[in-house]
C-alpha cells in the first residue's frame, strides 16, 4: 500500500532542512525605530495600489481586489514590511495569521523575491494587532495571498531599488550601471539588460544605512520582475518559516506564552447559549490546592457578536487545580431563551420548510411552467447539521492588564479586530490595548471570533495579574461558533427527450449573521454568494430560493462556509440527475454547465448584490471555461471511466468557491463489511497565478482530509439547548486509518498576470459530493444526509 | 515526594500527585513542545516517551511517572535531528504544526521498536494521532523516510 508517491514529493525534498531554523518571535520588534535604524524612512508614508493607465510596460499591470473593500484596505509601504541590518540580515513582516496555511512563509517570499533577498537570511517578524499601520489582517476568507500578493511585490521591489540607488550613488555611477542580484547590488560593465557584472559588489548589509536616505520611488517608477525572473514564486522550494521550530518543539502558540506571575484559568459556562448562572457555591472548588479563586463573568444573549457567554472562571496555580476546581463547583443554570432547542426537532422543521416554495432570489426563464409541463420530474433533499471546528489548538489566550493597560498574546485571525473589541470590552482606549499574535494550531474560523481573549481579558483585570485562560476540548466542542446547518432541495424537471429543462435550488438554513444583528431569519447575500445564486448552471429555467430558518446557536464561518452545503446538494444531485438519465456522471455534469462562457450576472438575472467573495466582477468572473477545464483535468488524471473492479466506485464534482475553481475525483472501495476506503483522490485547482505550489498541494491534500472528516463524521446534536458531544470519542474527526490515502494535486498553470485566487478554502466544498458520488458508483446506495459515518451499510 | 528525570535532568516534585505529567511538564516546568488536545487520550499531541514507550502524558499522573525517565519532544535529540524531525522537514509534513511535537514522539517510539516498520505497522502505531490540518500522507511518507535512513545508520 504505498501511500505517497514520489514525483509529489519532489519538490518537498529539495529542502535543505538547515535553511529553516527561524524563531518565532512574538515581541513587536517591527517598531518604527528599529526600522529606523535601517532604512530610515520616516513618516506615515502608504504607497496605495496605483492604477496605470492602459498600455504600461510594467512586468504586471496592477489589478484591483476586494481588498480596497476590506477594512484598512492593503499597504505597501517598505517601512512597515522591511528591515535590513547592517549585518545583511533582512527581517520581514507578516501581518496576516498562520493556522496552518502557509502566508506566513508565502507573503514574505513574496517580498523576499522581488527585493532580490536570499531567503536564507530572512526572518519574519509577526505583527501585532495594527490595521491602519498594516492594511486589512482579518485572516479568513481564503484572502491573504489574493488581496496581497500585489502590495507585497511593491514592497520588494521599492527596497531593491532602493538598494540600487544607494549602490549608484556609492559608485557615482547611472542607476543604469547596477544591478541588484542575489542579496547584493553589483556593479554592471555597461548599461542596459545585456551589461555584465564587473565582479565589484555592494552587500545589502553594506548599503542598508545609505539606502535609508534614499527616496521610497513612487509606484511608476517601480521595475518588477518578469515571470521568468522569479527565484521563490511559483516555484514551492521554500520551507515553511517555523519548519524547524515545530519538529523541535519551539514553536509558540497561543497556550505557550508565559508571563512572570500568570495564573491559569478556565471556565464554567452556561451549557445553553443565552443562558445564565441562577445560583453558584464554590466552597467545594475553593478547597482544591493551587484553586485561587472564582470570578464571575457576564453572559450574552445572540445577537452578541463575539461577548463571551458567560458563568463562572476559576483562577489556579496551574491549569491542572484550575480544571479539578471547576469539577467541585456547584452551578444551576438558567437557560434562557433557547433551552427547548433540538436538533431533531429543528431537522424536521427545516425539512417541512424546504418541501414549500421559498423566496426566490434568483429566477431565469419560467421555472414554474417548465415544473408543470415536465415529463418528470426529480428531486431530492440533502442534509447538513451543525459542525464545529476542532481545532488542534482548543482555544486558549494569555491577557495582562496592568495600570489601565491590556496586553494580550493570543491565535488569533483578527488581531486588530480582537483590539477593537477588547477595548470596548474594557472601556479602553484602542491605543492602550495589544494584541500579539502566536501561530495557531488551526483555526477554519473558530479563531476569527475572539470570544476566548476578552474572557482571559476580563479575568486578568479581575485577578489583577496576567491570566491564562484555557478552554478544554469539551469547552471548545460545546461552545462553538457552529458552521450552519441546512436542507437543501434540489429539483430538476426533464422533458420527454431527456433534456433538464428547469432547475430548482432551495436552501434553508440559520444565518451567520444572527450572530451579529436581530436574526433575519433568511440567509444573507454573503451565504447565498456561495454557489448558490452564483449557480454556474447552463439550465434554460432556474429558481433559486432560500426558506426561513432562526438560529438557536452561535452560528459562525468554518472553513468554506455554506459552499460546504451548496455544493454537497448540487453536485451529489448532478450525479442522480446522471443516474436517472443513464447518463455518465461527468457528462452530465459538463453539459449542464454548458459551452465555454463568462457569465453575464445580468443576463443570468442573478442578484443585484451578488457577493463574489467582495471581489470586483469583472476581475474575478465566473467563467465557465475555467470550471469545466478543472473537470477535465481531473477526470483525465483519475482514468475516469476506466473499468473498476466490484466494490470501487469513482465519483466527481466540481466547485468555485473564493474566485478559484477545483474539482476532485474521488475513488473509494467498499470492503466487505461496508468500511468505506479512499485510495486515491485527484484534485485540479484553478487558482490563477500560483504563488507557492508546495503549500497548495498541502492545502488540498489538507482539505481532502476535513472533507473526508465533514462527510462521516461531523455532527453536533443538541438537547433542550446544551451540546451533547464533548471530545474526540463523540465527535470524531478523521485519523491516519480513514484518511484518503493519496491525494493527487493538479494545478492549473498561469502567469502572473492571470489573478491569483483563493486556496486555504476552496478544495473543501467539492470533497463530500465528490465522496457521496463514488459511494453511490460503488454501492447504488445515494447517501444524502451528512454525516453518513464511515461504513456503508 | 515524587522524582522524575525529564530530559535526562531530575526534577522533584510535591504537588498534586494525580496532576497529569502533561501539565506538570508545561505549567510547572515551562517546558511547552508538547501541547494539550483533548485531555483524555485521544488526540495524541501531548506525546511524550516514558522509559522507551510513547505515552498520553495528558492521562498519565505524575505519580505514574514518579522514579521513571520521561522524553518530550525537546529532549528527542540535542540537536533537534533525530530522524523523524529530519523526514518531517525533509517532506515539509506540518500545516498548523499544533500536533506534529506529539506525531513526531509517536513515530520515534516506533523507530525504537521496529526499524523497518511496513506500511500498515506505521497506520497502526500512528492512529492514535490525530491531525485535523489532514497531513497524514505526508506523515505516512516521513514515517517511512525515517525508517529508512535510520536503517541506514544501522541504529
Amino acid at each position: 500500500m504505498l501511500k505517497y508517491i514520489d514525483e509529489e514529493m519532489q519538490a518537498a525534498k529539495a529542502f535543505s532542512p538547515g535553511n529553516a531554523d527561524r524563531s518565532v518571535r512574538l515581541e513587536n520588534v517591527s517598531s518604527r525605530r528599529d526600522f529606523l535604524k535601517t532604512l530610515g524612512i520616516s513618516g506615515g508614508l502608504v504607497i496605495g495600489l496605483q492604477l496605470l493607465p492602459s498600455g504600461s510596460a510594467l512586468a504586471f499591470d496592477p489589478y484591483p481586489t476586494g481588498a480596497e473593500g476590506m477594512p484598512h484596505k492593503t499597504v505597501s509601504d517598505p517601512a512597515v514590511f522591511v528591515a535590513i541590518d547592517s549585518d545583511g540580515s533582512v527581517r520581514l513582516v507578516a501581518h496576516r495569521s498562520e493556522m496552518g496555511t502557509g502566508s506566513r512563509t508565502s507573503l514574505p517570499m513574496v517580498m523576499a523575491d522581488e527585493m532580490e533577498a536570499d531567503f536564507d537570511r530572512v526572518s519574519v517578524v509577526q505583527a501585532p494587532g495594527d490595521e491602519p499601520k498594516y492594511g486589512n489582517q482579518d485572516t479568513d476568507g481564503s484572502r491573504s495571498l489574493r488581496h496581497f500578493v500585489q502590495p507585497a511585490r511593491q514592497v520588494g521591489a521599492a527596497v531593491r531599488q532602493m538598494l540600487e540607488a544607494a549602490a549608484a550613488q556609492q559608485w557615482d555611477v547611472p542607476l543604469a550601471r547596477v544591478r541588484a542580484r542575489d542579496h547584493a547590488v553589483y556593479l554592471l560593465d555597461g548599461e542596459g539588460a545585456d551589461a555584465g557584472e564587473t565582479g565589484e559588489r555592494l552587500s545589502y548589509g553594506e548599503l542598508a544605512e545609505s539606502a535609508m536616505a534614499m527616496p521610497v520611488p513612487a509606484f511608476e517608477e517601480l521595475n518588477f520582475k518578469t515571470d521568468d525572473q522569479f527565484r521563490y514564486m511559483g516555484k514551492g522550494e521554500i520551507p515553511m518559516v517555523d519548519l524547524h521550530d515545530i519538529t523541535t518543539g519551539k514553536a509558540v502558540y497561543g497556550a505557550d506564552v508565559q508571563r512572570d506571575g500568570m495564573k491559569y484559568a478556565v471556565v464554567a459556562r452556561p451549557p445553553v447559549v443565552g443562558g445564565s448562572v441562577k445560583s453558584m457555591d464554590a466552597s467545594e472548588t475553593l478547597k482544591v490546592p493551587g484553586v485561587l479563586q472564582v470570578v464571575e463573568l457576564a453572559g450574552s444573549i445572540p445577537p452578541a457578536k463575539f461577548a463571551p457567554l458567560g458563568g463562572i472562571a476559576v483562577v489556579a496555580d496551574n491549569t491542572w487545580a484550575a480544571i479539578k476546581g471547576r469539577e467541585k463547583l456547584i452551578v444551576e443554570w438558567d437557560s434562557g431563551p433557547h433551552g427547548s432547542f433540538n436538533t431533531a426537532d429543528y431537522e424536521a422543521q427545516m425539512r417541512a420548510t424546504a418541501d414549500r416554495p421559498g423566496k426566490v432570489l434568483r429566477s431565469q426563464g419560467d421555472p414554474e411552467t417548465a415544473f408543470a409541463n415536465a415529463a418528470r420530474v426529480v428531486s431530492a433533499d440533502y442534509y447538513q447539521p451543525h459542525m464545529v471546528h476542532a481545532q488542534m489548538e482548543p482555544l486558549v489566550a494569555v491577557a495582562s492588564f496592568d495600570n489601565g493597560k491590556l496586553e494580550a498574546w493570543a491565535p488569533v485571525q483578527s488581531p486588530y479586530g480582537t483590539r477593537q473589541d477588547l477595548a470596548a470590552t474594557l472601556a479602553l482606549e484602542e491605543e492602550d490595548v495589544t494584541v500579539n499574535v502566536t501561530l495557531l494550531g488551526g483555526g477554519f474560523g473558530r479563531k476569527s471570533k475572539c470570544d476566548f481573549v476578552l474572557e482571559a481579558a476580563l479575568v486578568s483585570k479581575e485577578v489583577g495579574a496576567p491570566i491564562k485562560l484555557q478552554w478544554t476540548r469539551e469547552d471548545d466542542i460545546r461552545h462553538g461558533f457552529n458552521a450552519t446547518t441546512s436542507v437543501e432541495r434540489l429539483e430538476a424537471a426533464i422533458d420527454e427527450n431527456d433534456k433538464v429543462v428547469a432547475w430548482r435550488h432551495r436552501s434553508v438554513s440559520p444565518t451567520i449573521f444572527s450572530t451579529f444583528m436581530p436574526d433575519p431569519g433568511y440567509a444573507s447575500n454573503v451565504e447565498t454568494g456561495m454557489g448558490l445564486v452564483d449557480s454556474p448552471l447552463d439550465v434554460p429555467n432556474l429558481s433559486i430560493e432560500v426558506g426561513e430558518a432562526m438560529a438557536h446557536t452561535r452560528i459562525g464561518w468554518f472553513r468554506s462556509v455554506s459552499n460546504v452545503p451548496h455544493a454537497f446538494a448540487a453536485q451529489s444531485f448532478i450525479a442522480e440527475v446522471a443516474d436517472s438519465l443513464g447518463r455518465d456522471p461527468k457528462d452530465m455534469l459538463l453539459e449542464l454547465i454548458g459551452p465555454d462562457r463568462v457569465i453575464d450576472p445580468k443576463a443570468a438575472n442573478m442578484p443585484e448584490d451578488l457577493w463574489n467573495y467582495g471581489e470586483p466582477y469583472e476581475e474575478f468572473p465566473n467563467d465557465t471555461g475555467r470550471l469545466r477545464h478543472v473537470v477535465e483535468l481531473a477526470a483525465e488524471k483519475a482514468n475516469w471511466g476506466t473499468a473498476l473492479p466490484d466494490g470501487e466506485g469513482m465519483g466527481i464534482a466540481v466547485h468555485r468557491s473564493f474566485v478559484s475553481y477545483v474539482a476532485s475525483v474521488v475513488r473509494v472501495q467498499i470492503d466487505d463489511d461496508g468500511t468505506i476506503r479512499i485510495p486515491e483522490v485527484h484534485t485540479a485547482i484553478d487558482c490563477g497565478y500560483c504563488i507557492n505550489p508546495e503549500r497548495v498541494h498541502s492545502q488540498i491534500e489538507g482539505a481532502a482530509v476535513m472533507g473526508t472528516t465533514l462527510a462521516m463524521y461531523s455532527g453536533i446534536t443538541y438537547e433542550n439547548g446544551a451540546v451533547k458531544e464533548s471530545n474526540f470519542h463523540d465527535y470524531p474527526v478523521a485519523r491516519i486509518t480513514t484518511y484518503p490515502e493519496r491525494v493527487h494535486t493538479h494545478i492549473v498553470e498561469h502567469p502572473f498576470s492571470v489573478h491569483a485566487t483563493g486556496v486555504g478554502e476552496p478544495g473543501v466544498p467539492p470533497f463530500a459530493p465528490a465522496l457521496a458520488n463514488a459511494i453511490f458508483a460503488a454501492t447504488g446506495k445515494r447517501l444524502r444526509d451528512l454525516p453518513f459515518g464511515d461504513k456503508v451499510v | 515526594m515524587i522524582t522524575i528525570t525529564i530530559n535526562g535532568e531530575e526534577h522533584q516534585f510535591d504537588g498534586d500527585p494525580e496532576m497529569p505529567l502533561l501539565w506538570y511538564v508545561r505549567d510547572v516546568l515551562g517546558l511547552t513542545g508538547s501541547k494539550y488536545g483533548c485531555g483524555s487520550g485521544l488526540c495524541g499531541a501531548c506525546t511524550m516517551h516514558m522509559d522507551g514507550k510513547s505515552v498520553r502524558s495528558c492521562v498519565v499522573p505524575v505519580q505514574a511517572a514518579d522514579g521513571q525517565s520521561v522524553v518530550t519532544i525537546e529532549g528527542l535529540d540535542p540537536n533537534g535531528d533525530h530522524p523523524a524531525q529530519k523526514a518531517w522537514r525533509d517532506y515539509n509534513v506540518p500545516q498548523c504544526g499544533f500536533c506534529q511535537a506529539g506525531q513526531i514522539m509517536q513515530a520515534a517510539s516506533l523507530l525504537a521498536q521496529n526499524s523497518e516498520p511496513t506500511d500498515e505497522q506505521i497506520t497502526e502505531h500512528m492512529t492514535g494521532n490525530i491531525c485535523r490540518c489532514g497531513c497524514y500522507q505526508r506523515i505516512q511518507a516521513a514515517v517511512k523516510a525515517a525508517a529508512v535512513e535510520q536503517a541506514s545508520k544501522g541504529a
